[in-house]
Formats: C-alpha cells, structure tokens, sequence
C-alpha cells in the first residue's frame, strides 16, 4: 500500500505487467472463497463421506477471535479408511472426501468413518477451513481420544499445551470439535499446518 | 497491532493476516503454523469425481430457459502442477456474479439487477491434456463494506482439487486492465509479481466469431513446499 487517502481509501501501485503471460510463471497464488462461496461449492451430500458400515458424525464448530461463529465457514475432511489406506481409487460407498457448508451457527457435521492409522501417523482427519477474510486455506487435523496418539509425527510437532486442541471430544453418536481461528490466549488457539 | 510471520508460502502469496482486508484480522490464528514434513496423506488423497460432480454444466450463459445478460466471454486455460505438467481429469468449479455485479445469493443485497437467466456457477473437468473451458457472462464489478468506496475487480473465483492435499487450491481470476486494482486489499494482498499471475490473458485466437470474447486462463498448482523449478 502507497498510502490512505484521508476518506480511508486504499491506493496501491498498479504494475505494468498486464496479464499472466507476462508475469513470471510460477504457482498460482490462493484468494479468498468470499461469502458467495455457496453458489459455487455447494454440491447435496457433500458432507456424506461414507454411507455404509459403522458410520459416526463428526461436528465442527468454527469461532473467530472475538468467539463468534464463522457462519460462511466451509470446512472440508480428507481422511483415510478404516483400515489406514486412502481411496485414491473411488470405493463405492465411501469417497475419503467431505465438503460442507456451515450453518449460522458456524457448524458442520459430517457422516464418516472412523480413520485408520497409518504405518507412521495415527489415525486422524485432514480438516481444511475456508471462509471469507481467509487468503489461505488454513489446516488442522482431528485425532481420536480412544487411540494411543502419543507417537504420532506430527502431533509431536505441537506444543505439549495446545495437543488437546487436536482431539476429538466424544459426543453421541460421534465426536465434536471446535476450531478457534484466533484467540487471545495463544494456548488456546487451534494449531495450523503449513505444507 | 503486530502481523505474525506466518505466510503460508513467503514470498508469492498472500500473509495471513492483510489488516487493510479488515475480515483477516480476527479470521487468521496469532500462532506461526507449524510446518510439517510432507507425508502419506499430505501426497496423496482422494479427490471429487465425476460420479460426485452434481453433473457437469460448463455454460452459464443459459440458465432458467432463456439467456444471460452480458458480453458473453469463452474462458479457457490449462490445469498445471507445480513441475509445469498439465494436470488432466481433475474438477475445475467457478462462480462469479452477473454482468451487472450481482450475485444470485440471500447475503448479497446490493441494488444492482439480478439475472433470471444467470445462476453464476459451472463445473467441468480438465480434458487429457489438462485443457478446461466455460462459457459465461464478464462479471461486473461490485461495491463491498471494507472501506470507503470500495468496490471488487471483476473476477471469477476458481476451486480446484488436483491430485493431493497440497494441491488444494482457491483463487480468483482477474480481468486484464481493470481499473479497479488500485484500491482491492484482496488482489493486493498478494505480492507484486505473483498477483499478476491471476490476471487471464485477452485471447483473441479464441475469440468466437459472431459469439464471445475469448480469454485464457491457466492455473499453476502447488506442490511439495511450494518451491518450483529449483
């Protein structure tokens, strides 16, 4: 930014490279979902990752730093199947991939299987979180109370306080976890992958 | 306040928190994200397909029996990883707003006309060689609350899955020229140099004859670490 004008205008320095073939090729960077994400990524039952075998629902609920819910929220699991593989190749029945749209107040439930653990992780779901005021995707992951998580490589890579923000709280019919975006506390705030 | 250093990828892209793109302030966590080696489930991993398409529709310019309003344009591109390959049969979603800057959604309650003939949102996949295309109306711009006069380049948001976790990508095409970029946090929020690479190319070769304006589009996915051709 150059400067704000003094009706808090923005003013930033517009380039001369006018399009992307006179850029520098390279990756293309992430923007924001915006609030108008549902017209565009909402699709029935995304949020249905498995609709045979032991299913449980698993809940989110996103909250933003001052401890309101992100009601344009749209999260998404990518996990593996009970037995520890991912379907790279479709299953009929279970996709491995869930998307959904949070309510007013900023929830989702998602119908799934219980992950397996892999040969070096536990078991865990892939959680990404999109909304708007978000320029990035932002990760976290979701483990299990009932497993032994305590050589799990990347859960080893959080600070001992802030473990538990990554563990599933057991519910009827399922589990239940609050993502905290933000929070004054930085031990209570939700730890953020970056890969 | 202070900004955390906490860029998902330094350097190309936007920082987490942007305060002059005021939703970032309370959206982001204060914590650096913490990196992880790069593993099984991040490399690999399931992805929407066909069967979960909701149908493929690559043309918003026909909606509710009759025609959309607006300079019809024919967009186009290729799907890319991070080595430059293309990237073929993945799922390209987009939505955007009517010529007139509308969206067809409850929250979006600017006086500007809506469409009856334009709902705003394709699906396609990428072809054999990465290819994908839509054709659609040019978006109008549109005003928004950030900040006095403010007001949104036109632009088409893009949802892409790629192969694995880290190909996850979301991001807005621009329009070349616009004379709206001087003031938008958002395309800003991304460093000079990079933000260039999300403004499509006015395509004259694949300009419709009698039909649409053509631009090109092409999309560069990231990959391990985000660090290309070194």
């Amino acid at each position: 930014m150059i400067d704000t004008h003094k009706t808090g205008e923005f003013r930033y320095e517009v380039s001369d490279i006018r399009d992307q073939d006179e850029a520098e090729f390279g990756i293309t960077p992430s923007q924001t979902v915006g609030p108008y994400v549902h017209i565009g990524l909402t699709l029935e039952d995304s949020e249905v990752i498995a609709t045979e075998g032991d299913t449980v629902e698993v809940t989110f609920s996103v909250i933003d730093g001052n401890g309101d819910p992100v009601a344009d929220a749209m999260i998404e699991i990518w996990q593996t199947r009970p037995d520890g593989t991912y379907n790279t190749d479709e299953v009929e029945g279970f996709r491995g991939l869930g998307r959904g749209m949070a309510d007013e107040t900023g929830t989702v439930t998602f119908t799934t299987l219980r992950p397996g653990a892999t040969e070096e992780e536990a078991a865990h779901l892939k959680v990404g979180v999109f909304a708007r005021g978000m320029l990035e995707r932002l990760y976290t992951r979701l483990y299990f109370p009932e497993n032994d998580n305590s050589s799990d490589p990347v859960l080893e890579l959080v600070d001992a306080a802030r473990r538990d923000l990554l563990i599933a709280e057991p519910v009827d019919g399922g589990y239940r976890k609050t993502i905290v975006m933000q929070h004054a506390d930085p031990e209570k705030e939700t730890p953020f992958f970056r890969v | 306040m202070s900004t955390p250093v906490n860029a998902a990828t330094d350097g190309f892209f936007a920082p987490l928190h942007f305060p002059e793109y005021r939703t970032t302030i309370k959206r982001n966590p204060t914590n650096d994200l913490i990196m992880v080696p790069e593993r099984l489930g991040e490399i690999s991993g399931p992805v929407f397909g066909d069967r979960d398409l909701g149908g493929i529709d690559n043309d918003m310019t026909q909606a509710n029996g009759g025609e959309a309003i607006g300079q019809r344009i024919f967009v186009h591109g290729r799907v890319l990883g991070w080595d430059g390959k293309p990237v073929p049969h993945t799922l390209v979603e987009a939505w955007q707003a009517n010529a007139a800057g509308r969206y067809r959604h409850k929250n979006d309650s600017w006086p500007a006309p809506l469409d009856p003939h334009f709902n705003g949102v394709a699906r396609t996949m990428t072809d054999e060689n990465g290819h994908y295309n839509f054709l659609t109306v040019m978006p109008g711009m549109y005003p928004w609350g950030n900040h006095h006069n403010a007001w949104r380049p036109a632009h088409i948001h893009f949802s892409l899955y790629g192969r694995q976790f880290t190909e996850r990508l979301v991001t807005q095409m621009y329009f070349p020229g616009d004379p709206m970029f001087f003031q938008d946090p958002i395309y800003n929020s991304v460093p000079a140099g990079a933000r260039e690479r999300m403004i499509a190319v006015f395509d004259y070769d694949e300009t419709r004859p009698n039909y649409a304006v053509g631009y090109k589009f092409d999309i560069v996915l990231r990959g391990k670490n985000a660090t290309p051709f070194e």
